[in-house]
């Protein structure tokens, strides 16, 4: 049915536009996909130089690690059971992965005032009391197991399950993956030694870093999965024009 | 319409020209107050000069944590093998009594030390962690003379602002802002768990930098430079100057 009714479906809506998202909500989010993706390039060429995990204060190849990722290295000293070892790309990697934090600390900070003052957050995100019965809940992830697309009259505002993950992402695994940076940071834990202390180690820090990281790319996949059954075009247009076609008045 | 347009890119291009023209103004303040690291990379100047300033601002004079004898690890990783060239072979052989460090650049008295000199400094120790660029961490006691003792007894000249330093491995050259080289936990470290420090370590004489990454804390330490400047830092591998990430 879609090849036929979507032209007509389009033109309807071309002269109903209805903004979709804030032009400050389309850059930081534009700005921080850009970033997220070279913190995951660079973030996995610093891991391939000692992809061992520990826990505690520290953490060498002579010590017991907690977990070890299944993948060859970048440094002859570190067993891996491959029988080769990666090139050294670590300088560029680490420059590039201290120059996106700055970048997406920036953006972020952009992005909560902004959302702040105008009650995104308030608005868009907290989900309200009734999404949040058990019912609810359930008709909401019954409507992703069943992958139905979202109609027409939700599709202005986020699900409750929408707004659950990316509160989670905003408000606690961002502020982790900051703070369990800051917490490898000899410098910075010299002069704020609660950095490290409040997760009871250096290499704890460094080991919830890399899982909070791995929680932020499963978010990414979701994510751009979602927007994939919801449909890739109308939901890029709308966070790159801040327009989406709606077919019902509001 | 038209008028609107108009107005738009007046207001945009005096913010723009206000912007650059403040931009401009903090990176002199910053210079002036020392804020701007030597340029490494040039496309990651902005990140790395971000880190070293508000590093500055925040943590010039703080000291890196400690640890209890306890907590010193059984395992001590030394990561490479001591240098395999002919000098270092015959310095060795000799218990490195042949072993000078230059110090020289910007002092009122360019000295070389032996070891017996070097020992002959207040020695001080300290147990901290050795915290790899890489990934990887251990904790140790470093027994030395704070580099700041030297500094003193060469006669630092007030125009010097970096230390550079230099390894019997040439690719290991590194440098140091005053304020790190002053830094009384900076230390040229000769022992190490109560001995000797060790050669994979860096027998006879490094550099202990706790609050940077170790590819700071350079081995085998044969000559100091007081300069002003530090031009085309290669770093090993490109590693960003400034490692206290």
């Amino acid at each position: 049915m879609a090849d036929a009714v979507q032209p007509m479906m389009e033109a309807v809506a071309a002269s109903r536009n209805a903004p979709r998202h804030s032009a400050l909500v389309r850059v930081t989010h534009w700005i921080t996909t850009l970033c997220v993706f070279a913190l995951l390039v660079s973030g996995i060429q610093i891991v391939l130089s000692h992809p061992r995990f520990y826990w505690g204060e520290v953490g060498n190849v002579l010590t017991t690690p907690l977990f070890t990722l299944p993948v060859p290295s970048s440094r002859a000293a570190v067993p891996t059971g491959y029988g080769y070892v990666l090139s050294d790309q670590n300088g560029w990697s680490r420059s590039l992965h201290f120059q996106a934090a700055w970048v997406l600390v920036f953006t972020g900070i952009a992005y909560l005032i902004s959302g702040l003052l105008r009650r995104h957050f308030s608005r868009n995100l907290v989900p309200t009391g009734a999404d949040l019965r058990p019912r609810s809940l359930l008709e909401a992830a019954g409507g992703r197991l069943r992958s139905r697309k979202p109609d027409e009259a939700e599709a202005p505002r986020y699900n409750v399950l929408q707004r659950l993950a990316y509160l989670f992402v905003i408000f606690v695994l961002t502020p982790l993956a900051i703070w369990t940076g800051l917490a490898m940071s000899p410098a910075l834990v010299s002069a704020f030694p609660f950095l490290v202390g409040a997760f009871g180690g250096q290499q704890s820090a460094r080991t919830i870093h890399f899982v909070v990281s791995a929680l932020i790319v499963l978010f990414v996949l979701v994510h751009t999965a979602m927007v994939c059954r919801a449909g890739f075009t109308s939901r890029m247009r709308a966070m790159i024009t801040g327009r989406i076609a709606s077919r019902s008045e509001p | 319409m038209s008028n609107v347009t108009r107005r738009k890119l007046i207001t945009t291009g005096l913010a723009t020209a206000a912007g650059a023209a403040g931009l401009a103004a903090a990176a002199r303040i910053a210079d002036r107050y020392g804020l701007i690291p030597p340029e490494g990379a040039r496309l990651y100047h902005p990140g790395e000069t971000l880190t070293y300033a508000s590093h500055r601002l925040l943590a010039r004079q703080s000291a890196a944590r400690e640890f209890a004898r306890g907590q010193i690890s059984k395992d001590p990783f030394p990561n490479h093998a001591p240098p395999d060239g002919d000098d270092y072979a015959r310095l060795r052989a000799g218990g490195f009594a042949g072993w000078r460090i230059e110090v020289d650049g910007m002092v009122a008295n360019p000295t070389s030390f032996s070891l017996a000199d070097l020992r002959s400094f207040p020695s001080r120790s300290q147990i901290t962690m050795l915290q790899c660029e890489e990934g990887w961490s251990f904790i140790a006691e470093w027994i030395g003379t704070p580099l700041s003792e030297i500094l003193a007894a060469v006669g630092t000249l007030p125009q010097a602002r970096y230390v550079d330093y230099y390894s019997i491995q040439p690719k290991w050259r590194q440098s140091i802002d005053m304020a790190d080289a002053l830094h009384p936990q900076t230390f040229l470290t000769y022992g190490m768990n109560g001995g000797e420090l060790p050669e994979g370590h860096g027998a006879p004489v490094r550099l202990s930098l706790p609050r940077q990454l170790s590819y700071k804390s350079v081995k085998y330490i044969t000559r100091l430079t007081l300069t002003d400047r530090i031009t085309g830092y290669g770093g090993k591998g490109r590693y960003s100057w400034y490692a206290g990430i």
